[in-house]
């Protein structure tokens, strides 16, 4: 097990302030859950706690950043995907402007909390917004990677940050799609925590002489589909996996480039149904709602009958 | 236009005293409704209430150079109610930022001059707004950010009743009390009238000045007539008077001001200006143009 996205992230953020003048942070009084009390820490007077109030705290951020400013705004990913969507939409990405929305606790992460504070839509929400880029790393060390990639941008980014610990993944140059293992009888691609279970599946898989090639691919917008495409003309089989809703996510946003491009292939698609989900500890529940690697495995499996 | 006004327009940048802001604000207004009804589309009733506010912001008080638009250490204004956009563009494009025969390109197909103002299309705008609410969250930014940058910038934001009925401006009222920011002013343009109804008919805001000290601002010791630029220019004195963080100014206005029958109307909020409308209203305007002429 790593360091749980959340404490890389905010650990991260610290370090780039010394290298970062335009930095700046700001949460909505979750700060010790998010972490980037660890910036506030180290640079008060580049830290705004703004209340539990999300959308002003979005537009402030948008204010600074016409200044010249880099923000980065924290809070948990559903209520900034929700409460926050019209600041995001109208200010942020309308006016293109240089804002890091470090979306916490994604996904089904925090998990005991219960469905109210689950973010199941934030990925379809963020990537319907023309000029956003939407980034959902898979380990703690990509989540470093996001934002510095995101410190690059001249426009918003939105990254989706887990609240626990979870696998490592092999380490990889930039943030991007990036095969896990080879394989020539099903591809399976996992976006987010989802590639360990991936991973995991295909071990499973390798013991009944199924070999499934495995992308971790982070990047939903733009999306970084290539690998994708050429791992499909060899297996002729893609499986997508997300934590998120089925509607409007990573799956659907595979599934639109293949159609558009005309790349026919077999299809399953692993995420969280047309429900909402529940409080629990976080492996089970996601189990529950099909993400593991057995149910992964069990995907795969029936793609190759 | 007529020679006293092209007079003073040939010298936009300069400031200009109350007698000659009033013969602007009258002028303008005359721009607005002949471009409104022009076009047959736009918002008449919150263009007109803010005409004296707006011009006396542009044209005696706000350290802009439209040579520059994006100079760094401008004042920023945003026009929170955004829907009053045609006012924003007229004091813009008489102050240099743009031609003013763009004007008649307003809600066109490819113009730069969107039904609400967008920061990225038109010279000037420091902020697109539209959705109401905004304002106010993203000029306290813009204020904070005066402070980190270690830059003097003033940070002016002109809010209506629909932007004070969003949640989101009390937030910001709230925060802005916590991290007071220098420079930092909230300008209400206080007509009293939403698009539905009269504000005490669909969300009451009174006892506004109240609500706003006891929120923690610094409030003007009285209301001032928006519509008289001796009272506006005395409430920039006021802005100038001390150092007390953040300040807000209530102008009592009238909607659809100077068109007397579409003055304290709702339905005059975003109202299609018809002909017959026109030609009675522009007759009241130009008098009234005249009346300011005569006074400079």
């Amino acid at each position: 097990m790593s360091v749980a996205m959340r404490d890389a992230f905010g650990k991260k953020l610290a370090e780039l302030g010394a290298t970062h003048p335009e930095l700046v942070v700001l949460d909505a009084d979750v700060s010790s859950s998010t972490k980037s009390a660890l910036f506030g820490k180290a640079y008060p007077e580049r830290f705004f706690n703004v209340g539990v109030a999300e959308a002003n705290m979005v537009d402030i951020a948008a204010g600074m950043a016409t200044a010249g400013f880099h923000p980065v705004v924290n809070a948990f990913a559903i209520f900034l995907a929700l409460k926050a969507t019209d600041q995001i939409r109208n200010t942020i990405c309308y006016n293109n402007l240089p804002v890091i929305i470090a979306g916490a606790y994604g996904g089904l992460s925090d998990s005991f909390d219960g469905a109210s504070h689950q973010s199941i839509t934030d990925i379809a929400i963020m990537r319907a917004l023309p000029n956003m880029q939407v980034v959902v790393p898979s380990d703690a060390a990509q989540a470093e990677q996001a934002l510095e990639y995101a410190l690059t941008q001249k426009g918003p980014v939105y990254i989706r940050l887990n609240r626990n610990p979870m696998p490592d993944l092999p380490p990889i140059p930039a943030i991007g799609t990036v095969r896990c293992s080879e394989g020539s009888d099903v591809t399976i691609a996992a976006n987010g925590i989802t590639a360990s279970y991936a991973n995991e599946a295909a071990a499973l898989l390798a013991k009944e002489g199924i070999t499934a090639e495995v992308f971790s691919a982070p990047m939903v917008k733009p999306l970084d589909v290539k690998p994708l495409i050429e791992s499909v003309a060899k297996t002729g089989k893609l499986l997508c996996v997300e934590e998120h809703v089925l509607a409007g996510g990573f799956a659907s946003a595979v599934s639109e480039v293949f159609m558009k491009e005309g790349i026919s292939c077999r299809f399953d698609a692993i995420g969280i149904e047309d429900v909402f989900t529940e409080s629990g500890p976080y492996e089970p529940l996601l189990a529950k709602y099909g993400i593991s690697a057995q149910n992964i495995a069990d995907h795969a499996r029936k793609l190759c009958k | 236009m007529s020679k006293r006004v092209k007079e003073l327009l040939s010298q936009p940048e300069r400031k200009f005293n109350a007698t000659e802001l009033g013969a602007l604000a009258a002028y303008f207004r005359t721009v607005m409704f002949d471009t409104l009804h022009d076009r047959g589309t736009g918002h008449w009733g919150g263009a007109a209430s803010s005409a004296e506010l707006m011009t006396a912001l542009y044209f005696n008080r706000l350290a802009i150079k439209a040579a520059d638009p994006k100079w760094e250490d401008r004042d920023r204004l945003i026009l929170s109610k955004g829907h009053a956009s045609m006012n924003l563009y007229t004091m813009l494009a008489h102050r240099g930022f743009f031609p003013v025969e763009e004007l008649s390109t307003f809600r066109k197909l490819d113009s730069r001059l969107q039904g609400h103002p967008c920061m990225n299309k038109l010279p000037g705008v420091d902020m697109s707004t539209g959705a109401l609410g905004h304002g106010l969250s993203v000029g306290l930014g813009m204020a904070m950010a005066a402070k980190l940058a270690n830059k003097s910038w003033w940070t002016y934001v002109v809010s209506g009743e629909g932007c004070l009925n969003e949640g989101q401006s009390w937030e910001a009222i709230m925060s802005a009390a916590k991290f007071k920011p220098e420079h930092f002013v909230l300008m209400i343009d206080y007509n009293k009238v939403q698009l539905d109804g009269t504000v005490d008919e669909i969300m009451p805001l009174g006892p506004l000045a109240d609500k706003l000290t006891s929120f923690g601002w610094h409030v003007a010791p009285k209301a001032y007539d928006g519509h008289n630029t001796e009272e506006i220019l005395d409430s920039f004195a006021w802005m100038d008077s001390d150092d007390v963080w953040p300040k807000a100014v209530i102008y009592d206005t009238i909607k659809g001001k100077g068109v007397s029958f579409t003055e304290g109307k709702n339905t005059w909020h975003g109202a299609v200006i018809d002909d017959d409308s026109y030609a009675k209203g522009i007759e009241e305007l130009q008098s009234d143009l005249k009346k300011k002429e005569a006074a400079l």
